[in-house]
């Protein structure tokens, strides 16, 4: 059979460098590089490459470089070589595309069409260098009123609130999908910054229930290691009702990654395929989610916090508030340039809306119906710095969640093939070999790294507003401004224009 | 003419409500708690002294117990831009209140003081079967009535609606503003003033300060970062920030909490400028319990940014500093009376010899009410 498609990119080796050590033999799961020992000559095979930086990065002598091949086809603005090759792909395998990790796609970021404020002179700077500066944040509903004691201590409502040192938490990403270690890395790190990772719909591996102080479980439509131990394990737990990368559909996690040990934690047989189903089929409408609220509630002593977590779609802010008035504590919206581990390519690329005007409908609507304080809000898909975390906590958001930029510090290159299974930094997979790669030490200490300057970014950009707290920074679309955006766009943001 | 309605049309466009105007400020009270008739010129001299930090303007005061003939009435101060809103108001008023006394508010001819809208006062009880109607508990009542002037009736500004207390402000220097009230003629147990400073040119007397809501009256020195946090969590209850300044946000703060939620004022306090993390990490149970509560729960309320305020209230006066004490604040004391002042020379000037002066730290209020005997 004729191959149309020729290889996106091209493995340039330079000869001149080269020491033919096989480093990227070896390295190269994908099976790019080849040795012909006769000849005592490295071969490559482009068509087998995904552009991941395994050898580039390991190559002692820095021999190696991928490039983006400049075959081409006629050029089109309409029939893109993207779209070709697309078609091409379907009309040989008579399949539904498969991609992993954020659309690629450029539709508009309105991150970068939001600019920060800062004081001058009739307002001063806070220099976080010399001056408390604090970004602690709880994360659940808050009670109204008061009543005092007359030990002059005072009476409220208790409700179950997440406390984050940092207001960023590692987003869900299943074991199975991502490895053990990988696991261990985002669990260890959790506990060291204060605060939490979530498992995901997977279960929870046995050896991470210590973390148990800093994990969200999460229990998502195939209910997959879902049992009253690991309910009562974490310090929240989050029903999935959708992510950013794929609304409206379940998950897929194909039979190769399920091993004896992701089949046991997912209490699923060996080599099975494991498809969550695209709803709960135990939730058709907003009362049944109340009531599986509800019964985790009840199976957790009503301690823990519920999060529901939806993507981001067109009528978020009604979803919203109708799921800030379904008992759960805490909504995460995810947006529809978030990651994933496989999704179908077309849904990944057209369903959803970003995060950042979700965020700002559902905050502005569940304070227009007087319910904003019953639920946290806490926003991912496609946070990817510490300016894109100041100004979604300005436009209302409590915390962020992020899990891209997370896999990034360990590693990732974000070539997009994690539903492959054979990722060659040891994340996306489950092959011993391959997982070995990641340090688990090493790993959590990038996570670290990571998140502590991101939170000293954030401190100084307070500074900068004359805000020391965080609490006086959410919600306060004062604080940003747009830049290039029409009217509409401004008016759902909430905010004004630069210059206005 | 046609000068005076380009300049009538810039004043129109960068009022309070249009725009957000910072200011810096001048601010100064002092109050008697046994009660005694303190005068109002001593307010006004003392802000005579720090002229500096005003800017000609915008200038008030605030006084306790300056009715004793209307204790029980509720006073209303009203700007009218024409009588067209003023027979409107009047209307609107004697539908719900029973008015015993109406009259323009005494003023004199003063150099300095031009634009003065029509200045009114109305002294009234909510008539019986109004208050037999409503749902809401009459305060309540009262300040709904007076937002719906301030919203509804186009050329009406209720600026004062408490009992036996009220406000006195405009456009101008301090002292002027005074002078033109002729509020030599006053007299009170707790007066609190205002110098403005804002950064651009309102010349709308509405805009000047103290800002009062019922009995609560706030002056305030600074420009609050947290100011859109704020607003947005009040405007959940039902407050609607109409001026787009920093006092009318902190007012409606603390008519919330003490008011509404019954928090004690040194609670309130705590809310808007509490202790920082670390310190309250180091306090004994019940008091991190206490403090963690109310910082997890009225979050949106605190305040960041430099200010210093003083609130007004029936019976007692508290003054309050940002938590980094971004602004000054003094407090002195002498025999039975507190004063608080941006700056130490106002106090010096009407209390030449406190017996003590002290410097309150941030997020520390200085609370004085009345003593319990002279509470009537
Ligand atoms: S890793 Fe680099 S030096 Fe080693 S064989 Fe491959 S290209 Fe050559
Ligand atoms: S996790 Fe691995 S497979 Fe997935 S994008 Fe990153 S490097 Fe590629």
């Amino acid at each position: 059979m004729i191959d149309y498609i020729q290889p996106d990119y091209e493995v340039v080796r330079n000869k001149d460098l080269c020491v033919k050590c096989k480093v990227c033999v070896r390295q190269c799961a994908n099976q790019v590089h080849a040795y012909d020992e006769k000849r005592d000559a490295l071969y490559v095979d482009n068509s087998k490459c995904v552009n991941c930086h395994r050898c580039v990065s390991l190559c002692p002598a820095h021999a190696l470089k991928i490039v983006k091949t400049d075959h081409c086809f006629k050029p089109s603005a309409n029939y893109t070589e993207d779209i070709i090759k697309d078609i091409y792909r379907q009309a040989d395998s008579g399949g539904v595309l498969l991609s992993s990790m954020g659309t690629p796609k450029s539709y508009p970021v309105y991150w970068d069409k939001m600019l920060i404020n800062a004081s001058q002179v009739t307002n001063p700077s806070i220099d976080p260098l010399r001056e408390p500066m604090e970004i602690k944040t709880f994360l659940g509903k808050k009670p109204e009123a008061l009543e005092y004691l007359p030990d002059g201590s005072i009476k409220t409502e208790k409700y179950p609130n997440l406390e984050l040192k940092v207001p960023i938490m590692f987003s869900a990403m299943s074991y199975g999908s991502i490895s053990k270690n990988a696991h261990l890395c985002l669990a260890r790190a959790a506990r060291e910054l204060g605060t939490f990772y979530n498992t995901g719909e997977g279960g929870l591996h046995e050896d991470l229930y210590e973390y148990g102080e800093n994990t969200i479980v999460q229990v998502a439509s195939g209910r997959f290691g879902v049992h009253p131990a690991y309910l009562r394990a974490g310090s929240a737990i989050e029903i999935k009702i959708g992510q950013g990368a794929k609304p409206g559909i379940g998950g897929h996690l194909p039979g190769s990654k399920i091993g004896e040990d992701v089949s046991r934690t997912r209490m699923i047989p060996m080599g099975s395929d494991a498809i969550s189903p695209a709803p709960h089929h135990d939730i058709y409408s907003i009362e049944d989610l109340r009531q599986l609220v509800y019964s985790l509630k009840e199976a957790t002593d009503y301690k823990k916090p519920v999060i529901v977590k939806i993507a981001a779609v067109h009528n978020v802010a009604a979803i919203a508030s109708g799921i800030a008035r379904s008992g759960a504590d805490i909504i995460a919206i995810d947006g529809f340039r978030g990651g994933t581990g496989a999704a179908p390519t077309r849904i990944r690329d057209n369903v959803g809306i970003p995060v950042e005007l979700a965020l700002a409908a559902v905050d502005t609507r569940l304070r227009e119906e007087g319910i904003r304080n019953n639920v946290g809000i806490v926003v991912g898909g496609s946070v990817r710095s510490s300016a894109d975390v100041v100004k979604a906590v300005a436009l209302g958001a409590d915390a962020v969640y992020i899990a891209t930029p997370a896999l990034l510090a360990l590693g990732c290159h974000l070539c997009r093939s994690c539903h492959s299974g054979r990722c060659n930094w040891g994340i996306a997979t489950q092959i011993p070999e391959l997982v070995n790669r990641l340090n688990p030490d090493i790993g959590a200490r990038r996570l670290v790294n990571l998140v502590t300057a991101w939170a000293h970014e954030i401190m100084e950009m307070m500074g900068g507003m004359g805000i020391n707290s965080i609490e006086a920074l959410r919600g306060n679309r004062l604080m940003l401004r747009g830049i290039g955006l029409s009217q509409k766009e401004l008016d759902i943001l909430g905010i004004k224009h630069a210059g206005e | 003419m046609e000068d005076y309605e380009q300049f009538r049309q810039v004043a129109e466009k960068n009022r309070e409500g249009n725009v957000r105007i910072p200011s810096g400020c001048a601010i100064c009270g002092y109050f008697s708690r046994k009660g005694n008739a303190l005068p109002a010129s001593d307010a006004v001299n003392a802000m005579s002294y720090m002229h500096d930090r005003s800017n000609g303007l915008g200038g008030g005061f605030a006084g306790y117990g300056i009715y004793p003939d209307f204790p029980d009435h509720y006073a209303f101060h009203v700007f009218y831009d024409n009588d067209r809103a003023r027979e409107e108001t009047e209307t609107f008023l004697k539908a719900r209140f029973d008015i015993s006394n109406m009259e323009r508010i005494p003023t004199r001819k003063v150099y300095g003081i031009k634009g003065a809208p029509l200045i009114w006062r109305y002294f009234g009880t909510l008539l019986p079967e109004v208050k037999a109607h409503t749902e809401l508990d009459e305060e309540e009542y009262v300040c709904r009535s007076v937002i719906h002037i301030n919203t509804g009736i186009k050329g009406a500004y209720v600026f004062s609606s408490g009992k036996n207390m009220g406000v006195f402000k405009g456009v101008g220097y301090p002292e002027d503003v005074g002078e033109y009230y002729c509020l030599d003629g006053y007299k009170g147990y707790c007066w609190t003033a205002h110098g403005r400073y804002p950064t651009n040119t309102p010349g709308w007397w509405g805009g000047a300060h103290p800002f009062n809501i019922l009995g609560y009256t706030v002056v305030h020195n600074g420009e609050i970062s947290s100011y859109d946090a704020n607003r947005r969590f009040m405007e959940i209850y039902g407050y609607k920030c109409t001026l787009l300044t920093d006092t009318e946000v902190i007012t409606y703060i603390i008519d919330y909490l003490h008011r509404k939620r019954k928090l004690t004022l040194s609670d309130v306090a705590k809310v808007i400028a509490p202790p920082f993390w670390s310190r309250i990490e180091k306090m004994e149970e019940q008091e991190r319990e206490k403090l963690t509560t109310l910082r997890n729960m009225y979050a949106p309320l605190l305040i960041t940014g430099p200010f210093s305020i003083i609130l007004g209230y029936p019976g007692g006066m508290m003054a309050l500093n940002d938590r980094l004490k971004l602004r000054s604040m003094v407090a002195a004391e002498k025999d039975d009376v507190v004063y608080v002042s941006s700056e130490e020379c106002a106090i010096r000037s009407i209390c030449p010899d406190p017996d003590r002066t002290w410097s309150p730290a941030g997020g520390e209020p200085v609370i004085v009410e009345l003593d319990k005997e002279c509470v009537k």
